[in-house]
């Protein structure tokens, strides 16, 4: 079976608003539900479920029946300290459900990617089932410098033509991912900035799957701006 | 949900606009298989006049296209079903009960890719009475290609209706057809479908473009018509400075009350013979576009494997586009086909 896992566990309210981004209004829904119709189109998806941090989890609801999301496709799921916790917490939910298999698909995706096009997620589906982990990237177009561990030298400039930038969804076999995670030492797991790492922590091979510069996050006030403007919405 | 648009700027220019949509009562459908007709390429290569370019751009091209239903709120297709799209946009005040005025000339209807964006667009948030539904072959995908193109079957199919509805003896069925590309063969194809006991003679200027039209009677090249030949009707499927000659050929050589379809466009004026046309009495009617009749038509037909087959041959398969660079390649592409470029869609 194939599930999407849209992680918006975070309460960051960096975008001066006491409501955290992934709820803030895109057009006249918040940026969530563009997210989250963008994936109930995907035919292939048996279950989506969203990962809330538990505050915000009767709000979530109420936007979601608002906005006529009441598909029996979606689930919630409780979100975790940081995110592979709130995924981990989401497989849970999925494994109590739908039961334990080797079959399983997990596409995971950030909420604030409202972006995100039909032809990434049917190439990540297609890559995790094909490579058991894939994760969407961009070229870098600018050159990544790497510091030393000050942080105030060079240590040394990768060659570009190797250098993506990550983007999500990043999908897993299920059962693959879970078992990773788990072998895992709690060092290791503090290291982690997403799920893609707990693969090749493990020296297991991550396909890439071209994402696009639109797909990117809302995290800033200017990011929040760019996405309004793309949609031609009016700017304060 | 967010959408995107890929639409042509300015000649050569094609650029990503993001759109919100809303679902309401519309069917959600995502583009599959789409062709390149030769109104999109006078867009893109920038060779409509000025004034039209600046008024229409930016617009998204592309009107032939089929796709898959992926939900419908109106409740009318299950979700996957293989559906061709209508690229005409009902007039606000369309009345389906009046049966005088078709749809696709009435007053206030709108064309895609003429006006209002075009398929290029990631999901198409479409009416249930623009879509036909057609049956896949899960066997061979191969044999889906041919949907993309349903459009300009239509195209056939109306004129061919049209026709029928004007003349007022079937048995003169010696019908000259004018023009050896696209319309030309589509048009022959549904005549020899829909009036099986025809005399189909074709003139066209492409020996071996008319070599396509074994189905036909007789075939000639332009340049050599026999000073005697007759026919009772003619369609003309050639257009720009095509059409001059191809009229004033239909002119001389038609017999007198003879019905002539025009089809091809123009950007320029043609000069015909005014003078024959009233000595002989013609008739002469204009058709473009089709409607959902027209549509559900040549949905059946297609799906007549003796017609699909021939339908088949004509169309080259142009890969699949994934980005931006894959549009460009396609429409440098369409340039060195014979005759219809098939693509598929996936941005």
């Amino acid at each position: 079976m194939i599930f999407a896992a849209i992680v918006a566990g975070g309460v960051g309210t960096r975008l001066g608003s006491n409501i955290p981004k992934q709820f803030l209004m895109l057009g006249n829904k918040p940026i969530i539900i563009h997210t989250v119709e963008k994936f109930l189109l995907c035919s292939k998806f048996d279950a989506i479920y969203i990962g809330i941090h538990e505050n915000w989890l009767p709000y979530a609801k109420d936007i979601f029946a608002k906005n006529n999301l009441t598909s029996k496709k979606i689930y919630f799921s409780q979100g975790g300290e940081n995110r592979n916790l709130t995924i981990m917490n989401i497989i849970k939910d999925i494994e109590t459900k739908f039961g334990e298999s080797n079959e399983h698909i997990l596409v995971t995706h950030d909420a604030v990617r409202p972006f995100v096009t039909l032809r990434i997620i049917e190439e990540n589906i297609n890559a995790a089932k094909k490579f058991g982990a894939c994760d969407t990237v961009v070229e870098s177009h600018d050159t990544i410098v790497k510091s030393d561990i000050s942080r105030t030298e060079i240590e040394n400039i990768p060659n570009r033509k190797y250098m993506f930038l990550g983007q999500t969804p990043q999908s897993f076999n299920m059962l693959k991912l879970k078992k990773l995670y788990s072998e895992l030492t709690e060092e290791q797991k503090q290291e982690l900035t997403d799920a893609c790492k707990i693969f090749s922590i493990k020296n297991q091979k991550v396909s890439l799957v071209m994402g696009e510069f639109s797909n990117f996050k809302i995290t800033t006030i200017s990011d929040y701006k760019i996405a309004q403007s793309l949609l031609e919405i009016k700017l304060d | 949900m967010i959408n995107c648009i890929y639409q042509l700027t300015s000649p050569g220019k094609i650029n990503l606009k993001f759109e919100n949509i809303n679902f309401n009562n519309k069917v959600i459908v995502r583009p599959e298989y789409m062709s390149i007709c030769h109104a999109d390429q006078r867009y893109y290569r920038g060779k409509r006049p000025a004034k039209i370019l600046k008024k229409k751009l930016p617009m998204a091209l592309i009107h032939e296209c089929s796709g898959v239903v992926l939900q419908d709120n109106s409740n009318k297709f299950l979700p996957g079903t293989k559906v061709v799209l209508i690229p005409n946009i009902l007039a606000k005040n369309h009345d389906d009960n009046n049966k005088n005025i078709y749809e696709n000339y009435e007053k206030g209807s709108k064309f895609r890719s003429s006006g209002v964006d075009g398929f290029m667009q990631e999901i198409i948030a479409i009416d249930n009475n623009r879509l036909v539904a057609f049956d896949y072959d899960s066997d061979c995908e191969i044999n889906n290609y041919i949907f993309a193109i349903t459009e300009l079957v239509s195209v056939a199919v109306h004129s061919v209706k049209r026709f029928l509805k004007n003349i007022s003896n079937n048995k003169n069925n010696k019908i000259a057809v004018f023009g050896d590309g696209n319309v030309g063969f589509l048009t022959a194809l549904v005549l020899r479908k829909i009036i099986p006991d025809s005399e189909i003679i074709i003139i066209g200027r492409h020996e071996e473009k008319l070599a396509n039209f074994s189905f036909a009677n007789k075939i000639f090249l332009d340049s050599e018509i026999p000073e005697n030949l007759e026919f009772n009707h003619a369609f003309e499927c050639t257009g720009n400075t095509g059409s001059y000659f191809a009229i004033n050929n239909i002119i001389n050589h038609i017999n007198p009350q003879g019905t002539v379809i025009l089809m091809g466009v123009s950007e320029e004026k043609i000069l015909i013979n005014t003078r024959n046309i009233l000595e002989k009495g013609l008739k002469f009617i204009g058709c473009s576009r089709s409607g959902y009749e027209d549509f559900l038509d040549s949905v059946k037909i297609m799906q007549d494997k003796k017609i699909s087959k021939r339908i088949l041959n004509l169309i080259t398969f142009g890969g699949n586009i994934n980005s931006i660079s894959d549009i460009h390649r396609v429409f440098d592409e369409v340039l060195h086909v014979p005759f219809k470029l098939v693509f598929k869609w996936n941005l």
